[in-house]
């Protein structure tokens, strides 16, 4: 949750940061605030909600035990993937001006936006006991779609802001210095693109192996 | 996992307590002989897997006060038959790596629990899980802390490939890095003869996979520290030699404390008993501050740390302190709670790390 706090406290400065960015910047900024607050909301009462079916049910035994697991580590995951969005959000896209004018941006945008939209639709209709198979067969469909377009802009946005990282020592802290301390953001955003490799083929695993998990447990949430 | 079958057999015997359960059995076998003709209700035990229900073992004329941990031998040895005479593809289930309990989501029964005291009928059914490979507590701790003992060494006296060329097998020119090289190789040198020497384990292992994540944070810590005070633009602390033998003097007080309390601990518990005892303070001052903490020896580790972070204001060193704290902090409130739960009359004044606070 720390994701959806740093998104409501920075985007309390919404006012700034859409002079900064042209295009679907504003759009993406109070987009991003929405997401996150009601995200922060949507999952309270989601947890309540499985709370209330824990004890109505009386016991966990075999149904929600089988999904828990699997659930729990890729909820892990789903939330690496909400800080890995604020992390692009600020960390480049805001942080290096030079590349908010590339395509690749366009495209995690256009990827998250429509992803949200969805998903904040599936979670509501969810709440309400009434949700259209039509919402339920876009979010895993179109996921198939999404996912990949997401990472493809994500991938070529931080490789874009590469050079401007490494001439200007964006973020770095070199030696000498006091603390004996230093730190190399280009080789840092390097690593962050190799670690896309386990963490998105995990992540793109995500909801196949949850609808595979709930049809075979007949889970209904 | 050959030392750990021999274990089980009864062989080998070692400063942890891996071979009470086992050396258990001889004792009550002969009293059990000695006894008068008295009419011995033997039990029979079956053990299911605890997935597939299949029978994996039956064992009869069992003696009602034959353990848990006895149990647990005898089913290895009717599985070492099966793998010598049948292709079996299991793996060897030697003891340490049985988990028995009476209920197949049930928690795990002790080695020390006694068949008659269980509530079993005559014929017993147990369930069996396999805890996967297991390692012993000793070849864990060994092998993580000769890693950082040598890492470190190596960036001390700078070999090829990590600093630039011109500085390799050059040596710093602050006197505090060489100093600092000596207390952190004293510290894990101390470590390696506590475990061998001193440290009376209550569980033989722990699984396999600790080993790979306990090395990476050891060793890995280990390398980063090391890496920026051996480097070449190193900066000494900034209030020089004042700082840096407060900090020397912090960082031996706790090592000498934190060795005083693993000694008492250690007396606390006879060769080969898995006896609990609260801890008290001893003619030893620095075992006196059991009157305000229960994990001491987390207090002096913590306090170490803290001198060697002053000793190099080094950052990534403030970093290791901090995730070990953290760390202690958790298994401290953990054995206070457990002290708390087992013995009625532990004393109300102690905190679990730092007195008073945590």
């Amino acid at each position: 949750m720390s994701a959806a706090a740093q998104g409501t406290s920075k985007a309390a400065h919404g006012d700034v940061a859409p002079k900064k960015k042209k295009g679907p910047g504003a759009l993406a900024t109070a987009y991003l605030v929405i997401y996150n607050v009601v995200m922060t909301a949507g999952w309270l009462v989601i947890a309540v909600g499985l709370v209330r079916a824990y004890v109505a049910r009386g016991s966990y035994h075999g149904l929600y035990y089988s999904i828990e697991k699997p659930l729990k580590f890729f909820q892990t995951g789903a939330l690496l993937e909400v800080l890995s969005r604020v992390f692009l959000t600020w960390a480049v896209t805001h942080s290096v001006r030079e590349v908010q004018s590339e395509d690749s941006v366009l495209l995690f945008v256009t990827a998250w936006t429509v992803t949200e939209i969805i998903r904040y639709s599936f979670y509501t209709f969810s709440l309400l006991n009434h949700l259209p198979y039509l919402i339920k067969w876009a979010r895993y469909t179109f996921f198939i779609l999404l996912y990949p377009m997401g990472v493809t802009g994500e991938l070529l946005t931080i490789y874009a802001a590469l050079p401007y990282v490494q001439k200007t020592g964006l973020y770095s802290v070199t030696l000498p210095n006091k603390y004996n301390f230093s730190f190399d953001y280009y080789t840092f955003l390097i690593l962050i693109m190799i670690s896309y490799i386990p963490r998105k083929s995990i992540g793109r695993l995500h909801f196949p192996l949850q609808k595979s998990a709930i049809r075979k447990t007949g889970y209904t949430g | 996992m050959d030392a750990l079958a021999l274990e089980a057999s009864g062989k080998k015997s070692s400063n942890a307590g891996l071979g009470a359960p086992v050396s258990g059995a001889a004792p009550a076998k002969r009293k059990q002989a000695k006894k008068p003709k008295k009419a011995v209700v033997f039990f029979e035990v079956e053990i299911l897997d605890a997935k597939t229900k299949e029978k994996l073992c039956f064992l009869d004329k069992v003696e009602p006060n034959a353990t848990i941990g006895e149990i647990k031998s005898m089913f290895h040895r009717t599985r070492k038959y099966q793998v010598l005479y049948l292709p079996v593809p299991d793996p060897q289930w030697y003891p340490a790596r049985q988990s028995i309990r009476l209920d197949p989501k049930g928690k795990s029964l002790k080695d020390e629990d006694v068949l008659q005291h269980l509530p079993v009928g005559t014929t017993a059914t147990f369930y069996f899980r396999d805890l996967g490979a297991q390692i012993s507590w000793v070849t864990v701790f060994l092998t993580e802390y000769t890693g950082p003992l040598v890492i470190y060494l190596l960036f001390y006296f700078r070999v090829p490939f990590i600093y630039a060329p011109k500085y390799d097998f050059t040596t710093s020119k602050h006197w505090v890095v060489h100093l600092a090289c000596m207390c952190h190789s004293f510290h894990y040198m101390k470590r390696l003869l506590e475990t061998l020497f001193v440290h009376r384990f209550s569980h033989g292992t722990m699984p396999l996979r600790n080993i790979f994540k306990n090395c990476t944070y050891y060793w890995g810590f280990a390398a980063w520290m090391a890496y920026y005070i051996n480097h070449p633009l190193y900066t000494p602390p900034i209030y020089g030699e004042q700082q840096i033998r407060l900090a020397l003097i912090l960082f031996l007080f706790c090592q000498i404390g934190n060795f005083s309390i693993h000694i008492a601990l250690r007396n606390l518990r006879p060769p080969g008993s898995k006896t609990r005892k609260i801890p008290y303070p001893t003619k030893n001052p620095f075992t006196w501050i059991f009157l305000l903490v229960s994990c001491p020896n987390y207090t002096y580790e913590l306090g170490s740390w803290l001198g060697f972070t002053l000793m190099t204001q080094c950052l990534p060193v403030a970093f290791f302190t901090l995730v070990g704290f953290i760390q202690m902090t958790v298994w401290a409130k953990g054995k206070h709670r457990s002290y708390l739960k087992e013995f009625r009359d532990y004393p109300p004044l102690r905190s679990p790390i730092i007195p008073f606070i945590l």
